[in-house]
Protein backbone atom coordinates (compact mmCIF):
# COMPACT_ATOMS: atom_id res chain seq x y z
CA UNK A 1 0.00 0.00 0.00
CA UNK A 2 0.86 3.43 -0.75
CA UNK A 3 2.74 5.17 2.03
CA UNK A 4 0.62 8.78 1.91
CA UNK A 5 2.53 11.41 4.24
CA UNK A 6 -0.09 13.16 5.04
CA UNK A 7 -1.49 9.68 6.71
CA UNK A 8 1.87 8.31 8.45
CA UNK A 9 1.67 12.34 10.00
CA UNK A 10 -1.55 11.80 11.11
CA UNK A 11 -1.29 8.78 12.54
CA UNK A 12 1.59 9.36 14.49
CA UNK A 13 1.11 13.08 15.91
CA UNK A 14 -2.14 12.07 17.18
CA UNK A 15 -1.12 8.89 18.28
CA UNK A 16 1.09 10.48 20.43
CA UNK A 17 -1.03 13.40 21.11
CA UNK A 18 -3.99 11.26 22.56
CA UNK A 19 -1.24 9.30 24.58
CA UNK A 20 0.01 11.94 26.21
CA UNK A 21 -3.51 13.20 26.89
CA UNK A 22 -4.19 10.22 28.37
CA UNK A 23 -1.32 9.39 30.62
CA UNK A 24 -2.14 13.17 31.73
CA UNK A 25 -5.75 12.95 33.12
CA UNK A 26 -4.89 9.58 33.88
CA UNK A 27 -1.57 10.90 36.08
CA UNK A 28 -3.31 13.74 37.55
CA UNK A 29 -6.43 11.34 38.90
CA UNK A 30 -3.77 8.89 40.27
CA UNK A 31 -2.09 12.05 41.91
CA UNK A 32 1.30 11.18 40.72
CA UNK A 33 1.92 13.91 38.68
CA UNK A 34 3.57 17.31 39.66
CA UNK A 35 0.87 20.27 39.74
CA UNK A 36 2.62 22.67 38.75
CA UNK A 37 0.78 24.70 36.54
CA UNK A 38 3.08 25.33 33.69
CA UNK A 39 4.24 21.95 33.29
CA UNK A 40 0.85 20.69 33.17
CA UNK A 41 0.13 23.80 30.55
CA UNK A 42 2.85 22.72 28.43
CA UNK A 43 1.48 19.09 28.62
CA UNK A 44 -2.02 19.76 28.07
CA UNK A 45 -0.88 22.07 25.42
CA UNK A 46 1.17 19.79 24.05
CA UNK A 47 -1.19 17.04 23.35
CA UNK A 48 -3.88 19.08 21.78
CA UNK A 49 -1.32 20.50 19.53
CA UNK A 50 -0.04 16.98 17.85
CA UNK A 51 -4.02 15.98 17.64
CA UNK A 52 -5.19 18.41 16.17
CA UNK A 53 -2.35 18.93 13.96
CA UNK A 54 -2.98 15.34 13.23
CA UNK A 55 -6.51 15.40 12.40
CA UNK A 56 -5.81 18.29 9.98
CA UNK A 57 -3.16 16.62 8.39
CA UNK A 58 -5.33 13.72 7.59
CA UNK A 59 -7.52 16.07 5.57
CA UNK A 60 -4.97 17.14 3.37
CA UNK A 61 -4.86 14.25 1.18
CA UNK A 62 -8.60 14.41 0.49
CA UNK A 63 -9.79 15.41 -3.19
CA UNK A 64 -12.36 17.91 -0.80
CA UNK A 65 -11.22 18.76 2.18
CA UNK A 66 -14.38 21.26 2.20
CA UNK A 67 -16.69 18.68 2.31
CA UNK A 68 -15.07 16.96 5.19
CA UNK A 69 -17.71 17.28 7.80
CA UNK A 70 -19.78 14.81 5.50
CA UNK A 71 -17.43 12.03 6.88
CA UNK A 72 -19.45 12.53 10.33
CA UNK A 73 -22.02 11.24 9.45
CA UNK A 74 -21.77 7.32 8.80
CA UNK A 75 -21.14 6.24 12.21
CA UNK A 76 -22.83 3.16 11.79
CA UNK A 77 -21.10 0.88 9.88
CA UNK A 78 -17.53 3.04 8.39
CA UNK A 79 -14.69 3.22 11.34
CA UNK A 80 -13.54 6.16 9.37
CA UNK A 81 -16.32 7.87 10.31
CA UNK A 82 -16.51 6.80 14.15
CA UNK A 83 -12.75 7.91 14.36
CA UNK A 84 -14.20 11.16 13.50
CA UNK A 85 -16.97 11.34 15.08
CA UNK A 86 -14.77 10.11 18.59
CA UNK A 87 -11.95 12.53 17.71
CA UNK A 88 -14.25 15.36 17.85
CA UNK A 89 -16.10 14.17 21.24
CA UNK A 90 -13.51 13.22 22.67
CA UNK A 91 -11.93 17.50 22.84
CA UNK A 92 -14.88 17.72 25.43
CA UNK A 93 -14.27 15.57 28.32
CA UNK A 94 -10.41 15.95 28.06
CA UNK A 95 -10.86 19.20 27.37
CA UNK A 96 -13.32 19.83 30.39
CA UNK A 97 -10.83 18.19 32.81
CA UNK A 98 -7.87 19.70 31.32
CA UNK A 99 -9.36 23.11 32.37
CA UNK A 100 -10.34 22.18 35.73
CA UNK A 101 -6.54 20.81 36.11
CA UNK A 102 -5.34 23.74 35.25
CA UNK A 103 -7.17 26.34 36.91
CA UNK A 104 -9.05 24.44 39.59
CA UNK A 105 -6.72 22.21 41.05
CA UNK A 106 -8.13 22.22 44.48
CA UNK A 107 -11.89 21.14 43.17
CA UNK A 108 -11.42 17.65 42.34
CA UNK A 109 -15.30 16.51 42.92
CA UNK A 110 -16.56 13.67 41.90
CA UNK A 111 -18.18 14.74 38.86
CA UNK A 112 -14.43 15.63 37.68
CA UNK A 113 -13.62 12.31 38.06
CA UNK A 114 -16.24 11.11 35.81
CA UNK A 115 -15.17 12.97 33.47
CA UNK A 116 -12.03 12.10 33.36
CA UNK A 117 -13.13 8.79 33.35
CA UNK A 118 -14.68 9.45 30.34
CA UNK A 119 -11.86 11.14 28.64
CA UNK A 120 -9.67 8.25 29.29
CA UNK A 121 -12.38 6.08 27.26
CA UNK A 122 -12.40 8.57 24.78
CA UNK A 123 -8.92 8.79 24.01
CA UNK A 124 -8.66 5.25 24.42
CA UNK A 125 -11.79 4.45 21.77
CA UNK A 126 -10.48 7.03 19.28
CA UNK A 127 -6.93 5.24 18.94
CA UNK A 128 -8.65 1.88 18.49
CA UNK A 129 -11.35 3.87 15.97
CA UNK A 130 -7.99 4.46 13.95
CA UNK A 131 -6.52 0.95 14.28
CA UNK A 132 -9.86 -0.03 13.22
CA UNK A 133 -10.22 1.43 9.59
CA UNK A 134 -7.09 -0.74 8.50
CA UNK A 135 -8.21 -3.92 10.51
CA UNK A 136 -11.09 -3.94 8.89
CA UNK A 137 -10.01 -3.71 5.51
CA UNK A 138 -10.03 -7.66 4.70
CA UNK A 139 -8.14 -7.74 1.22
CA UNK A 140 -4.88 -6.36 2.68
CA UNK A 141 -3.89 -9.14 4.60
CA UNK A 142 -0.92 -7.64 7.23
CA UNK A 143 -3.65 -5.35 8.62
CA UNK A 144 -6.82 -7.41 9.16
CA UNK A 145 -5.71 -9.17 12.39
CA UNK A 146 -6.08 -8.48 15.66
CA UNK A 147 -1.95 -7.26 16.00
CA UNK A 148 -3.06 -4.32 14.60
CA UNK A 149 -5.07 -2.08 16.87
CA UNK A 150 -3.56 -3.66 19.81
CA UNK A 151 -0.30 -2.27 18.27
CA UNK A 152 -2.00 1.07 17.67
CA UNK A 153 -3.09 1.73 20.94
CA UNK A 154 0.53 0.29 22.72
CA UNK A 155 2.62 2.52 20.56
CA UNK A 156 0.37 5.80 21.01
CA UNK A 157 0.99 4.91 24.77
CA UNK A 158 4.33 4.47 24.34
CA UNK A 159 4.59 7.45 22.51
CA UNK A 160 3.06 9.43 24.72
CA UNK A 161 4.66 8.59 27.79
CA UNK A 162 8.22 9.30 26.43
CA UNK A 163 7.05 12.74 25.56
CA UNK A 164 5.48 12.87 28.83
CA UNK A 165 9.08 11.64 30.22
CA UNK A 166 10.85 14.59 28.21
CA UNK A 167 8.23 17.01 29.31
CA UNK A 168 9.21 16.22 33.08
CA UNK A 169 12.89 16.26 32.49
CA UNK A 170 12.90 19.39 30.63
CA UNK A 171 10.93 21.11 33.51
CA UNK A 172 12.92 19.74 36.39
CA UNK A 173 10.12 17.80 37.51
CA UNK A 174 11.98 13.67 36.51
CA UNK A 175 9.46 11.28 37.56
CA UNK A 176 11.04 8.10 38.73
CA UNK A 177 7.84 6.15 37.96
CA UNK A 178 7.33 7.85 34.64
CA UNK A 179 10.53 6.87 33.40
CA UNK A 180 9.92 3.89 34.49
CA UNK A 181 6.60 3.19 33.02
CA UNK A 182 8.37 4.36 29.80
CA UNK A 183 10.71 1.59 30.02
CA UNK A 184 8.37 -0.81 30.63
CA UNK A 185 6.01 0.31 27.56
CA UNK A 186 8.87 0.70 24.87
CA UNK A 187 9.78 -2.90 26.46
CA UNK A 188 6.18 -3.86 25.79
CA UNK A 189 5.73 -2.28 21.93
CA UNK A 190 9.40 -3.55 20.90
CA UNK A 191 8.00 -7.39 21.88
CA UNK A 192 4.65 -6.55 19.65
CA UNK A 193 6.52 -5.25 16.99
CA UNK A 194 8.76 -8.35 16.91
CA UNK A 195 5.57 -10.94 17.14
CA UNK A 196 3.99 -8.16 14.49
CA UNK A 197 6.69 -9.09 11.77
CA UNK A 198 6.99 -12.49 12.91
CA UNK A 199 3.39 -12.73 11.78
CA UNK A 200 3.74 -11.04 8.76
CA UNK A 201 6.73 -13.02 7.76
CA UNK A 202 5.09 -16.28 7.85
CA UNK A 203 1.52 -16.05 6.36
CA UNK A 204 -0.23 -15.11 3.38
CA UNK A 205 -3.59 -13.95 2.09
CA UNK A 206 -5.96 -16.74 1.83
CA UNK A 207 -6.78 -15.13 -1.50
CA UNK A 208 -3.92 -16.10 -4.75
CA UNK A 209 -3.80 -15.70 -8.49
CA UNK A 210 -5.71 -18.67 -8.61
CA UNK A 211 -8.57 -17.41 -6.60
CA UNK A 212 -8.25 -14.18 -8.02
CA UNK A 213 -9.14 -15.22 -11.31
CA UNK A 214 -11.11 -18.62 -10.26
CA UNK A 215 -8.72 -20.21 -12.86
CA UNK A 216 -6.79 -22.87 -10.50
CA UNK A 217 -8.86 -25.40 -11.46
CA UNK A 218 -6.44 -25.52 -14.76
CA UNK A 219 -3.59 -24.62 -13.28
CA UNK A 220 -1.19 -22.52 -11.78
CA UNK A 221 -1.52 -19.08 -12.65
CA UNK A 222 0.34 -16.15 -13.77
CA UNK A 223 0.28 -12.81 -14.95
CA UNK A 224 0.38 -12.37 -18.91
CA UNK A 225 -0.25 -9.30 -20.22
CA UNK A 226 -1.40 -5.99 -18.03
CA UNK A 227 -4.50 -4.56 -19.14
CA UNK A 228 -2.29 -1.44 -20.15
CA UNK A 229 1.39 -0.61 -20.63
CA UNK A 230 1.15 2.20 -18.20
CA UNK A 231 0.93 2.47 -14.22
CA UNK A 232 -2.67 3.34 -13.05
CA UNK A 233 -4.26 4.10 -9.70
CA UNK A 234 -4.79 0.74 -8.55
CA UNK A 235 -0.69 -0.03 -9.25
CA UNK A 236 0.14 3.15 -7.85
CA UNK A 237 -1.91 2.82 -4.57
CA UNK A 238 -2.66 -0.43 -3.87
CA UNK A 239 0.60 -1.73 -5.75
CA UNK A 240 3.26 0.17 -4.12
CA UNK A 241 6.08 -2.46 -2.73
CA UNK A 242 8.74 -2.34 -0.96
CA UNK A 243 12.31 -3.93 -2.15
CA UNK A 244 12.67 -6.79 0.98
CA UNK A 245 16.30 -5.56 1.41
CA UNK A 246 15.20 -1.99 1.63
CA UNK A 247 12.27 -3.09 3.89
CA UNK A 248 14.99 -4.89 6.06
CA UNK A 249 16.63 -1.93 6.77
CA UNK A 250 13.87 -0.25 7.58
CA UNK A 251 13.06 -2.39 10.00
CA UNK A 252 16.66 -2.20 11.87
CA UNK A 253 16.17 1.75 11.77
CA UNK A 254 12.90 1.23 13.68
CA UNK A 255 14.05 -0.73 16.25
CA UNK A 256 17.25 1.31 17.05
CA UNK A 257 15.72 4.27 16.92
CA UNK A 258 11.76 3.51 17.90
CA UNK A 259 12.69 1.48 20.82
CA UNK A 260 16.27 0.52 22.00
CA UNK A 261 17.88 3.99 21.57
CA UNK A 262 14.92 5.49 23.82
CA UNK A 263 14.94 2.48 26.26
CA UNK A 264 18.70 3.50 26.65
CA UNK A 265 18.56 6.38 27.53
CA UNK A 266 16.01 7.10 29.34
CA UNK A 267 17.30 3.65 31.68
CA UNK A 268 20.34 6.54 31.94
CA UNK A 269 18.29 9.17 33.06
CA UNK A 270 18.61 7.33 36.16
CA UNK A 271 21.93 7.80 36.84
CA UNK A 272 22.15 11.04 35.94
CA UNK A 273 20.86 14.87 37.04
CA UNK A 274 20.73 18.04 35.61
CA UNK A 275 21.37 19.15 31.92
CA UNK A 276 22.54 15.64 31.06
CA UNK A 277 19.41 14.37 32.06
CA UNK A 278 17.26 17.01 29.76
CA UNK A 279 19.19 16.25 26.89
CA UNK A 280 18.84 12.42 27.31
CA UNK A 281 15.19 12.32 27.78
CA UNK A 282 14.97 15.29 24.53
CA UNK A 283 17.20 12.39 22.51
CA UNK A 284 14.11 9.81 23.73
CA UNK A 285 11.35 12.08 22.42
CA UNK A 286 13.63 13.08 19.00
CA UNK A 287 14.51 9.36 18.05
CA UNK A 288 11.28 7.25 19.17
CA UNK A 289 9.93 9.90 17.06
CA UNK A 290 11.76 9.55 13.79
CA UNK A 291 11.68 5.28 14.76
CA UNK A 292 7.92 5.91 14.64
CA UNK A 293 7.21 7.06 11.85
CA UNK A 294 9.63 4.86 10.21
CA UNK A 295 7.12 2.04 11.72
CA UNK A 296 4.19 3.13 9.67
CA UNK A 297 5.54 3.97 6.32
CA UNK A 298 6.55 0.23 6.72
CA UNK A 299 3.00 -0.64 8.21
CA UNK A 300 1.84 0.44 5.04
CA UNK A 301 4.66 -0.26 2.33
CA UNK A 302 4.91 -3.81 3.53
CA UNK A 303 1.11 -4.56 3.09
CA UNK A 304 -0.10 -6.02 0.15
CA UNK A 305 -3.61 -5.83 -1.13
CA UNK A 306 -5.30 -8.28 -3.17
CA UNK A 307 -5.41 -6.32 -6.46
CA UNK A 308 -1.60 -6.86 -6.59
CA UNK A 309 -2.87 -10.43 -8.05
CA UNK A 310 -4.16 -8.81 -10.97
CA UNK A 311 -1.12 -7.12 -12.26
CA UNK A 312 1.32 -10.09 -11.33
CA UNK A 313 1.64 -10.26 -7.59
CA UNK A 314 2.40 -14.28 -6.61
CA UNK A 315 0.90 -13.79 -3.17
CA UNK A 316 -1.09 -11.34 -1.34
CA UNK B 1 -26.66 5.40 2.79
CA UNK B 2 -23.75 4.08 3.92
CA UNK B 3 -25.17 0.41 5.05
CA UNK B 4 -26.11 -1.95 2.52
CA UNK B 5 -30.10 -2.19 1.95
CA UNK B 6 -32.01 -3.04 4.79
CA UNK B 7 -33.98 -5.04 1.96
CA UNK B 8 -31.43 -6.93 -0.04
CA UNK B 9 -32.29 -6.26 -3.29
CA UNK B 10 -34.39 -8.77 -5.03
CA UNK B 11 -33.38 -7.60 -8.62
CA UNK B 12 -29.71 -8.21 -8.89
CA UNK B 13 -28.46 -6.56 -12.45
CA UNK B 14 -25.09 -7.59 -13.52
CA UNK B 15 -23.13 -9.24 -16.16
CA UNK B 16 -21.69 -12.77 -17.36
CA UNK B 17 -18.70 -12.78 -18.75
CA UNK B 18 -17.06 -15.78 -20.54
CA UNK B 19 -14.01 -16.40 -20.04
CA UNK B 20 -14.18 -19.39 -23.01
CA UNK B 21 -14.79 -16.81 -25.97
CA UNK B 22 -13.28 -13.76 -24.17
CA UNK B 23 -10.37 -13.06 -27.18
CA UNK B 24 -8.95 -10.54 -25.40
CA UNK B 25 -9.71 -7.37 -28.07
CA UNK B 26 -10.15 -4.59 -25.66
CA UNK B 27 -13.10 -3.18 -27.52
CA UNK B 28 -15.79 -3.39 -24.49
CA UNK B 29 -13.25 -1.27 -22.16
CA UNK B 30 -12.80 1.18 -24.71
CA UNK B 31 -16.33 1.50 -25.77
CA UNK B 32 -17.03 1.80 -21.82
CA UNK B 33 -14.48 4.82 -21.57
CA UNK B 34 -16.30 6.13 -24.88
CA UNK B 35 -19.97 6.11 -22.85
CA UNK B 36 -18.92 6.79 -19.76
CA UNK B 37 -16.98 10.02 -20.80
CA UNK B 38 -20.41 11.51 -21.15
CA UNK B 39 -22.33 9.68 -18.40
CA UNK B 40 -23.28 9.70 -15.02
CA UNK B 41 -19.45 9.69 -13.77
CA UNK B 42 -18.23 11.72 -16.65
CA UNK B 43 -15.74 12.36 -17.35
CA UNK B 44 -12.91 9.82 -17.07
CA UNK B 45 -10.18 11.66 -17.02
CA UNK B 46 -6.78 11.64 -18.54
CA UNK B 47 -3.62 13.05 -17.61
CA UNK B 48 -0.78 13.27 -20.15
CA UNK B 49 -2.87 11.24 -22.29
CA UNK B 50 -0.92 11.88 -25.50
CA UNK B 51 2.67 11.73 -23.80
CA UNK B 52 5.02 9.53 -22.87
CA UNK B 53 3.42 9.01 -19.16
CA UNK B 54 -0.58 8.32 -19.92
CA UNK B 55 -3.05 7.16 -17.14
CA UNK B 56 -6.31 8.36 -16.66
CA UNK B 57 -9.74 6.16 -14.99
CA UNK B 58 -10.85 3.26 -16.74
CA UNK B 59 -13.88 1.35 -15.42
CA UNK B 60 -12.79 -2.03 -17.31
CA UNK B 61 -9.69 -3.58 -18.00
CA UNK B 62 -8.54 -6.68 -19.82
CA UNK B 63 -6.17 -8.87 -18.35
CA UNK B 64 -4.37 -11.90 -19.73
CA UNK B 65 -2.95 -14.66 -17.47
CA UNK B 66 -0.84 -17.99 -18.12
CA UNK B 67 -2.61 -21.03 -16.93
CA UNK B 68 0.17 -23.77 -16.59
CA UNK B 69 -0.67 -27.02 -16.79
CA UNK B 70 2.03 -29.73 -17.68
CA UNK B 71 -0.79 -32.73 -18.60
CA UNK B 72 -2.64 -30.72 -21.21
CA UNK B 73 0.10 -27.42 -21.68
CA UNK B 74 -1.83 -24.83 -19.99
CA UNK B 75 -4.04 -21.99 -22.11
CA UNK B 76 -3.90 -18.51 -22.02
CA UNK B 77 -7.25 -16.71 -20.43
CA UNK B 78 -8.29 -12.87 -21.69
CA UNK B 79 -9.84 -11.64 -18.46
CA UNK B 80 -11.68 -8.60 -18.63
CA UNK B 81 -12.59 -7.39 -15.03
CA UNK B 82 -14.57 -4.42 -14.08
CA UNK B 83 -17.00 -3.45 -11.03
CA UNK B 84 -18.57 -6.82 -9.74
CA UNK B 85 -21.97 -4.92 -8.17
CA UNK B 86 -21.25 -7.40 -4.95
CA UNK B 87 -23.90 -8.51 -2.79
CA UNK B 88 -22.26 -7.46 0.75
CA UNK B 89 -20.27 -4.48 -0.94
CA UNK B 90 -17.14 -3.28 1.59
CA UNK B 91 -16.53 -0.27 -0.72
CA UNK B 92 -20.23 0.76 0.41
CA UNK B 93 -20.04 0.06 4.34
CA UNK B 94 -15.90 1.69 4.63
CA UNK B 95 -17.55 4.82 2.98
CA UNK B 96 -17.68 7.55 5.86
CA UNK B 97 -20.02 10.70 3.89
CA UNK B 98 -22.54 7.94 2.40
CA UNK B 99 -21.26 8.89 -1.35
CA UNK B 100 -20.79 5.29 -1.64
CA UNK B 101 -24.56 3.38 -2.70
CA UNK B 102 -25.60 0.75 -3.15
CA UNK B 103 -29.38 0.57 -4.87
CA UNK B 104 -32.09 -1.31 -3.30
CA UNK B 105 -34.00 -1.99 -6.47
CA UNK B 106 -31.29 -3.31 -8.68
CA UNK B 107 -28.17 -3.88 -6.65
CA UNK B 108 -26.14 -1.39 -8.51
CA UNK B 109 -23.33 -0.07 -6.65
CA UNK B 110 -22.52 3.63 -7.34
CA UNK B 111 -20.92 6.87 -6.23
CA UNK B 112 -22.40 10.16 -5.65
CA UNK B 113 -19.78 12.69 -6.79
CA UNK B 114 -21.66 15.40 -4.85
CA UNK B 115 -20.96 13.60 -1.69
CA UNK B 116 -17.59 12.10 -1.89
CA UNK B 117 -14.77 13.81 -0.38
CA UNK B 118 -11.82 11.38 -2.19
CA UNK B 119 -10.45 10.02 0.90
CA UNK B 120 -9.79 6.59 -0.60
CA UNK B 121 -10.94 4.42 1.71
CA UNK B 122 -13.41 2.70 -0.91
CA UNK B 123 -10.70 1.69 -3.23
CA UNK B 124 -8.80 0.08 -0.43
CA UNK B 125 -11.83 -1.60 1.20
CA UNK B 126 -12.61 -3.33 -2.89
CA UNK B 127 -10.56 -6.93 -3.26
CA UNK B 128 -11.11 -6.68 -6.42
CA UNK B 129 -9.67 -3.54 -7.44
CA UNK B 130 -12.82 -2.01 -9.36
CA UNK B 131 -12.40 1.96 -7.99
CA UNK B 132 -10.33 4.39 -9.73
CA UNK B 133 -9.84 7.90 -8.34
CA UNK B 134 -10.04 10.95 -10.48
CA UNK B 135 -7.32 12.95 -9.25
CA UNK B 136 -8.37 15.98 -11.50
CA UNK B 137 -12.26 14.89 -9.70
CA UNK B 138 -11.25 14.54 -6.52
CA UNK B 139 -13.53 12.31 -6.54
CA UNK B 140 -13.87 8.15 -6.63
CA UNK B 141 -14.94 6.55 -9.76
CA UNK B 142 -16.85 3.10 -10.96
CA UNK B 143 -18.22 1.20 -13.17
CA UNK B 144 -22.06 2.40 -13.29
CA UNK B 145 -23.55 -0.51 -15.10
CA UNK B 146 -23.95 2.04 -17.61
CA UNK B 147 -27.15 3.07 -15.67
CA UNK B 148 -27.49 5.98 -17.88
CA UNK B 149 -27.84 3.52 -20.90
CA UNK B 150 -29.95 0.67 -19.67
CA UNK B 151 -32.54 2.73 -18.42
CA UNK B 152 -32.38 5.75 -20.90
CA UNK B 153 -36.18 5.66 -22.45
CA UNK B 154 -34.33 7.45 -25.77
CA UNK B 155 -32.44 4.38 -26.75
CA UNK B 156 -34.12 1.38 -28.26
CA UNK B 157 -35.28 -1.34 -26.22
CA UNK B 158 -32.41 -3.44 -27.50
CA UNK B 159 -29.40 -0.76 -26.92
CA UNK B 160 -30.51 -0.95 -23.10
CA UNK B 161 -27.51 -2.96 -22.46
CA UNK B 162 -24.04 -1.95 -20.56
CA UNK B 163 -21.76 -0.12 -23.50
CA UNK B 164 -19.15 -3.17 -23.16
CA UNK B 165 -22.37 -5.42 -23.70
CA UNK B 166 -23.31 -4.05 -26.58
CA UNK B 167 -19.82 -3.75 -28.02
CA UNK B 168 -18.35 -7.29 -27.44
CA UNK B 169 -17.64 -8.57 -31.26
CA UNK B 170 -17.43 -12.03 -29.82
CA UNK B 171 -20.88 -12.20 -27.75
CA UNK B 172 -18.44 -12.83 -24.35
CA UNK B 173 -20.60 -10.73 -22.07
CA UNK B 174 -24.01 -10.66 -21.32
CA UNK B 175 -26.36 -8.89 -19.20
CA UNK B 176 -29.19 -9.56 -16.99
CA UNK B 177 -31.07 -9.77 -13.46
CA UNK B 178 -28.79 -12.49 -11.70
CA UNK B 179 -31.35 -12.37 -8.65
CA UNK B 180 -33.97 -14.02 -11.10
CA UNK B 181 -32.99 -18.07 -11.06
CA UNK B 182 -35.39 -18.20 -14.19
CA UNK B 183 -33.37 -14.95 -15.59
CA UNK B 184 -31.39 -15.84 -19.36
CA UNK B 185 -28.38 -14.89 -17.32
CA UNK B 186 -29.28 -17.47 -14.70
CA UNK B 187 -29.79 -20.22 -16.47
CA UNK B 188 -26.47 -19.30 -18.33
CA UNK B 189 -24.42 -19.47 -15.19
CA UNK B 190 -26.27 -22.28 -13.83
CA UNK B 191 -25.74 -24.57 -17.10
CA UNK B 192 -21.82 -23.34 -17.17
CA UNK B 193 -20.80 -23.37 -13.69
CA UNK B 194 -20.05 -20.06 -13.20
CA UNK B 195 -18.21 -18.67 -10.21
CA UNK B 196 -17.68 -15.85 -7.96
CA UNK B 197 -14.11 -14.31 -7.99
CA UNK B 198 -12.27 -14.67 -4.96
CA UNK B 199 -15.14 -15.97 -2.60
CA UNK B 200 -12.99 -16.15 0.60
CA UNK B 201 -13.26 -12.53 0.36
CA UNK B 202 -16.97 -12.48 1.56
CA UNK B 203 -18.30 -10.16 -0.75
CA UNK B 204 -20.82 -12.39 -2.64
CA UNK B 205 -20.33 -10.44 -6.05
CA UNK B 206 -23.34 -10.25 -8.58
CA UNK B 207 -21.35 -10.72 -11.87
CA UNK B 208 -20.26 -14.01 -12.55
CA UNK B 209 -17.27 -15.64 -14.67
CA UNK B 210 -18.11 -18.65 -17.34
CA UNK B 211 -14.66 -21.13 -17.11
CA UNK B 212 -12.86 -21.87 -20.04
CA UNK B 213 -14.33 -25.37 -21.83
CA UNK B 214 -12.42 -28.23 -21.15
CA UNK B 215 -9.63 -28.93 -23.77
CA UNK B 216 -10.19 -31.70 -26.57
CA UNK B 217 -7.33 -34.22 -25.35
CA UNK B 218 -6.05 -37.23 -27.47
CA UNK B 219 -7.76 -37.02 -30.77
CA UNK B 220 -5.39 -34.65 -32.83
CA UNK B 221 -2.42 -34.80 -30.88
CA UNK B 222 1.25 -34.45 -32.39
CA UNK B 223 4.49 -35.32 -31.37
CA UNK B 224 5.47 -31.61 -32.00
CA UNK B 225 8.37 -31.10 -29.75
CA UNK B 226 8.41 -27.85 -27.63
CA UNK B 227 11.14 -25.59 -29.17
CA UNK B 228 14.84 -25.99 -27.61
CA UNK B 229 15.85 -22.63 -26.22
CA UNK B 230 19.00 -20.98 -28.39
CA UNK B 231 22.11 -19.95 -26.00
CA UNK B 232 21.06 -17.24 -24.07
CA UNK B 233 21.84 -13.76 -24.30
CA UNK B 234 24.88 -13.47 -22.43
CA UNK B 235 26.73 -15.80 -24.36
CA UNK B 236 28.84 -13.45 -26.61
CA UNK B 237 27.86 -12.73 -30.52
CA UNK B 238 30.08 -15.01 -31.98
CA UNK B 239 29.16 -17.71 -29.72
CA UNK B 240 25.43 -17.52 -30.41
CA UNK B 241 25.89 -17.48 -34.28
CA UNK B 242 28.00 -20.54 -34.05
CA UNK B 243 25.05 -21.76 -31.71
CA UNK B 244 22.58 -20.95 -34.34
CA UNK B 245 24.74 -22.21 -37.25
CA UNK B 246 25.20 -25.84 -35.37
CA UNK B 247 21.52 -26.41 -34.41
CA UNK B 248 20.42 -24.95 -38.06
S1 LIG C 1 -16.36 -5.08 -6.99
FE1 LIG C 1 -15.39 -3.71 -5.53
S2 LIG C 1 -16.26 -1.69 -5.99
FE2 LIG C 1 -17.61 -3.20 -6.95
S3 LIG C 1 -19.20 -3.61 -5.40
FE3 LIG C 1 -17.61 -5.17 -5.14
S4 LIG C 1 -16.28 -4.33 -3.55
FE4 LIG C 1 -17.50 -2.60 -4.34
S1 LIG D 1 -13.49 8.11 -1.68
FE1 LIG D 1 -15.60 8.93 -1.71
S2 LIG D 1 -16.90 7.15 -2.13
FE2 LIG D 1 -14.88 6.37 -1.49
S3 LIG D 1 -15.04 6.01 0.74
FE3 LIG D 1 -14.20 8.09 0.46
S4 LIG D 1 -16.01 9.43 0.46
FE4 LIG D 1 -16.77 7.34 0.12
S1 LIG E 1 -15.14 -6.97 -26.05
FE1 LIG E 1 -15.66 -9.11 -25.58
S2 LIG E 1 -13.98 -10.30 -26.49
FE2 LIG E 1 -13.27 -8.16 -26.42
S3 LIG E 1 -12.17 -8.05 -24.44
FE3 LIG E 1 -14.27 -7.41 -24.03
S4 LIG E 1 -15.32 -9.30 -23.37
FE4 LIG E 1 -13.41 -9.91 -24.36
Amino acid sequence: MHPAKSVIFFTTASGAGYGLLFLLIGGSMLEILPTDFWVLFSGYFLSFLLIVAGLLSSTFHLGHPERAWRALTQWRSSWLSREGVMAIFTFAPTGLYALQALFFPEGQSGLMTLIGLIGLAACALTVYCTAMIYASLKPVHAWANGYVPVGYLLLSLTTGVILLNGLLAVSGFWSGLVAWLATLLLIFSFLWKLAYWRFLDGTKSISTPESATGLGEFGSVRLFEAPHTEANYLMKEMGFRIARKHSAKLRRIVIFAGFVLPFIVISLTFFMSGALAVIFASLAVLSAGVGIAAERWLFFAEARHTVGLYYGAGHA
Amino acid sequence: MTTLPKNPPKKKLGLVIDLDICVGCHACSVNCKEWNSGGHSAPLTDTDPYGADPTGVWFNRIHSFEVDNPVDGGRTVNFPKSCLHCDDAPCVTVCPTGASYKREEDGIVLVNADHCIGCKLCSWACPYGAREYDEDAGVMKKCTLCIDKIYNPNLPEESRVPACVSTCPVGARSFGDLGNPESDVSLLVASRGGYDLMPEQQCRPTNKYLPPRPKKLGGGKTDIQALTPVADTSAGVIARWVDKFLSA
